[in-house]
């Protein structure tokens, strides 16, 4: 079995009352691409936060690189990379200064740090414009130099939380080329997100979180397995047509096992979707509502978060 | 403290790319220096107390010496920054450019004027009194005033000499040593003894300007008082900003990232801190270079500076820091930061000197770090020392300690982290 650079065992976080994360535990390997995937307030910038140092576990053991994150933080953080959520740099300075200011925080400097900054400029392709200032930047540019600026000394395991939030297309693909280039580089990366194409496209390994606990873990085969065949019907009708209580409507068709409604649109767990879909289109059209469109979906990630919450990964 | 420089330097090199704030760091202050200095005519010389030249009219009708004397007193060398003086020959011409606003006053000394001074040859008494009429132009109430001031300082020399010079002929006519005959001749010359030559009297004729620990100095400028003040009073601006800072590290996450790094919270703060400080001691030196450089502006002893810079940009850090630790967002701190500005602008006296007016005002003015610094700008601007620095530098250091320490434990407690 492969080394593990990151062990997760029984991670807790309670704010008063509430408890963000619930006994959370899974492993890491060198070289592997792992996905924290869950909808908004699943508890994984809380997770997140607690393996890079910023937020102290209410309980459990965290070891990174085989040193305790606990007693040991600091030989622990000089392992870690941590591209955060928001773009968190200084906008009057330029792309370069903000990569050497950050790199002397992680103790480099000299010749040294001038090379690695050139390097990780060249990384994410922003070497051009590297000493306009941050401020000038579009959204997708800034992301792309958050990103450097957690390269910059050469982490074991790179944390990136939720990297492509608010950005277009095209700088969004350049994004998840550049995780992908990294992984090839032989780094570790945790990855969190809530869109399920990424967690399917980058993810050796996915962990599904929910209200915060760990609710599935393995390769997207080993998660679609638990769904068996079932395959996800998307029925997309006009605004404002579905009320309360049409998902009610289509529960008892026979081949359909789960249904939810998600704003416009309803989304129906099913065995065969061509056995369905004929009377799903009859009911609808009994009941006056107009399907727009229709989207099928092979076994995917989405179809086993709704398998097992019941709910949509977008809700 | 390799990381709190860089830390530092990176603030440093924000604040000063932050357009606006440098209107409010260096701009604001120096415009209103200058503004306040071209209220009081400081720039018309580097060495005449902040008031233009006053211009006065004289008429000397008097026969004898001294109405020469006084004309000499009033043209010589020590009084030529202060006064300019030409003369008219009837007292009509001198009232009518008063009355034309051509000069500040007319100094008008009467026929026998030396007369009333000086005992008579033939009777050895000296004639009725003859006061020295200055005709003020009310339209230049403080150039009146100076003209006025020089007048009643050589009348009141006059008075004293002619006393001593009474008691003095008495003397020397009781007990045989003159004759009647050579009184006059004698009276002359001891009333030339006693007035010495006219540099000797104008040297005692100048704007004594007290400080508020009473020290005096003849070349006191006015911007000595308004560029520290207004210096210092931006400087509290600037230590906002730094504390600003703070507190938008943590809502931009940056503060986040500094913290996941293996940087300690001790070592971003001191940082910031760092940072502030460099910021406001560059702002102030800035400030002085720049009123020495345009305005020939003296700060007095080199060292004595540095040091007052030193610690009133620490006490003011300190304030700003106690600000961030009692705020919640970078708004806040703007706000609360611009009423301590004002507020200690006001109890420090930048605005006007608190210590004259005593009391509550000036007691409260001392937990400013405005009142410590004005304090010991002031003395070295009037002349002062090394010396007369070290209290106000070693209460602003104190004043650092105590409020430095209460904005750690109120940050540490906010930011409790692994």
């Amino acid at each position: 079995m492969a080394e593990p650079i990151l062990t997760v065992k029984d991670l807790r976080k309670r704010f008063g009352d509430f408890e963000a994360v619930q006994g959370v535990s899974f492993c890491m390997v060198r070289g592997e691409i792992f996905s924290l995937l869950g909808p908004n307030g699943a508890g994984k910038t809380t997770a997140i936060s607690m393996l890079s140092t910023l937020l102290r576990p209410s309980s459990g053991k965290v070891v990174v690189n085989g040193r305790s994150l606990l007693t040991d933080p600091q030989a622990a953080k000089q392992a870690i990379g941590v591209v955060p959520q928001e773009i968190a740099l200084y906008d009057a300075l330029s792309a370069r200064q903000n990569l050497h200011f950050w790199g002397r925080m992680y103790g480099m400097g000299g010749g040294a740090l001038k090379e690695r900054v050139e390097e990780v400029l060249t990384q994410v392709d922003l070497r051009d414009r590297a000493d306009d200032r941050v401020g000038s930047y579009s959204g997708g540019m800034k992301r792309r130099i958050n990103i450097a600026a957690g390269l910059l000394h050469k982490p074991q395991l790179l944390f990136m939380d939720e990297p492509t939030v608010g950005i277009d297309p095209q700088s969004r693909r350049r994004i998840l080329d550049m995780v992908l280039e990294l992984r090839d580089q032989g780094m570790t990366v945790l990855y969190t997100t809530h869109y399920m194409e990424e967690a399917e496209e980058l993810s050796d390994r996915v962990g599904i979180m929910d209200h915060g606990k760990l609710i599935a873990l393995g390769t997207q085969k080993e998660l679609t397995r638990l769904v068996g065949q079932q395959e996800t019907l998307r029925l997309h009708f006009g605004e404002g047509q579905l009320m309360n209580g049409e998902a009610a409507l289509f529960e008892g068709v026979d081949g359909v096992l789960q249904v939810t409604t998600l704003a416009d649109e309803l989304v129906l767990g099913v065995t065969e979707t061509t056995a369905v879909l004929p009377d799903v289109v009859a009911i609808a059209n009994a009941h006056n509502l107009r399907i727009r469109s229709v989207d099928i979906a092979e076994p995917n990630l989405e179809a086993v978060f709704l398998h097992l919450t019941g709910r949509a990964l977008r809700d | 403290m390799l990381k709190l420089l860089t830390i530092g330097w990176k603030d440093l090199i924000v604040t000063f790319r932050d357009r606006a704030a440098l209107i409010m760091m260096l701009a604001a202050p120096f415009v209103l220096t200058l503004g306040m200095g071209a209220v009081t005519g400081a720039f018309s010389d580097g060495s005449n107390n902040g008031i233009d030249p006053v211009p006065l009219v004289l008429v000397n009708e008097d026969e004898g010496e001294l109405g020469g004397f006084l004309l000499d007193v009033m043209q010589s060398e020590e009084l030529a920054d202060l006064l300019v003086v030409q003369t008219a020959v009837s007292t009509e011409t001198a009232r009518q450019q008063v009355d034309d606003d051509a000069v500040a006053a007319a100094v008008l000394v009467p026929t026998g004027f030396s007369a009333s001074i000086f005992p008579d040859r033939a009777t050895g008494q000296t004639g009725a009194t003859m006061p020295i009429e200055v005709y003020a132009n009310p339209g230049r109430p403080i150039g009146a005033s100076v003209v006025e001031a020089v007048v009643t300082e050589f009348v009141n020399r006059v008075e004293r000499n002619q006393l001593t010079m009474q008691v003095t002929m008495t003397q020397l006519a009781t007990n045989g040593l003159v004759e009647m005959d050579e009184m006059e001749e004698t009276a002359v010359a001891i009333g030339n003894d006693l007035f010495g030559n006219s540099q000797d009297a104008a040297a005692n004729i100048v704007i004594d300007t007290h400080t508020a620990s009473g020290s005096s100095d003849g070349g006191f400028n006015v911007l000595s008082f308004f560029a520290p003040s207004m210096a210092i009073f931006f400087l509290m601006y600037t230590v906002t900003i730094g504390a600003r800072s703070i507190l938008q590290e943590q809502e931009q996450g940056t503060l986040s990232r500094l913290l996941v790094s293996p940087t300690s919270l001790a070592q971003v703060l001191g940082g910031k801190v760092v940072g502030t400080f460099l910021t406001g001691v560059a702002q102030v030196t800035i400030l002085i270079v720049a009123t020495t450089l345009l305005f020939q502006l003296r700060w007095g002893n080199g060292l004595g500076v540095a040091l007052l810079i030193v610690a009133v940009a620490l006490a003011a850090t300190s304030w700003g820091l106690l600000v961030a630790s009692l705020s919640n967002t970078p708004g806040q701190v703007g706000s609360a930061g611009t009423a301590v500005m004002l507020l200690f602008g006001i109890l420090g006296g930048t605005f006007f000197p608190t210590a004259q007016m005593g009391g509550l005002l000036e007691a409260a003015g001392k937990i400013t770090p405005h009142a410590w610094a004005m304090d010991g700008f002031l003395s070295l601007a009037t002349g002062g020392t090394l010396a007369d620095v070290v209290t106000p530098v070693l209460a602003l250091l104190l004043m650092t300690a105590l409020v430095f320490g209460a904005a750690l434990l109120m940050l540490r407690r906010r930011w409790a982290v692994a």
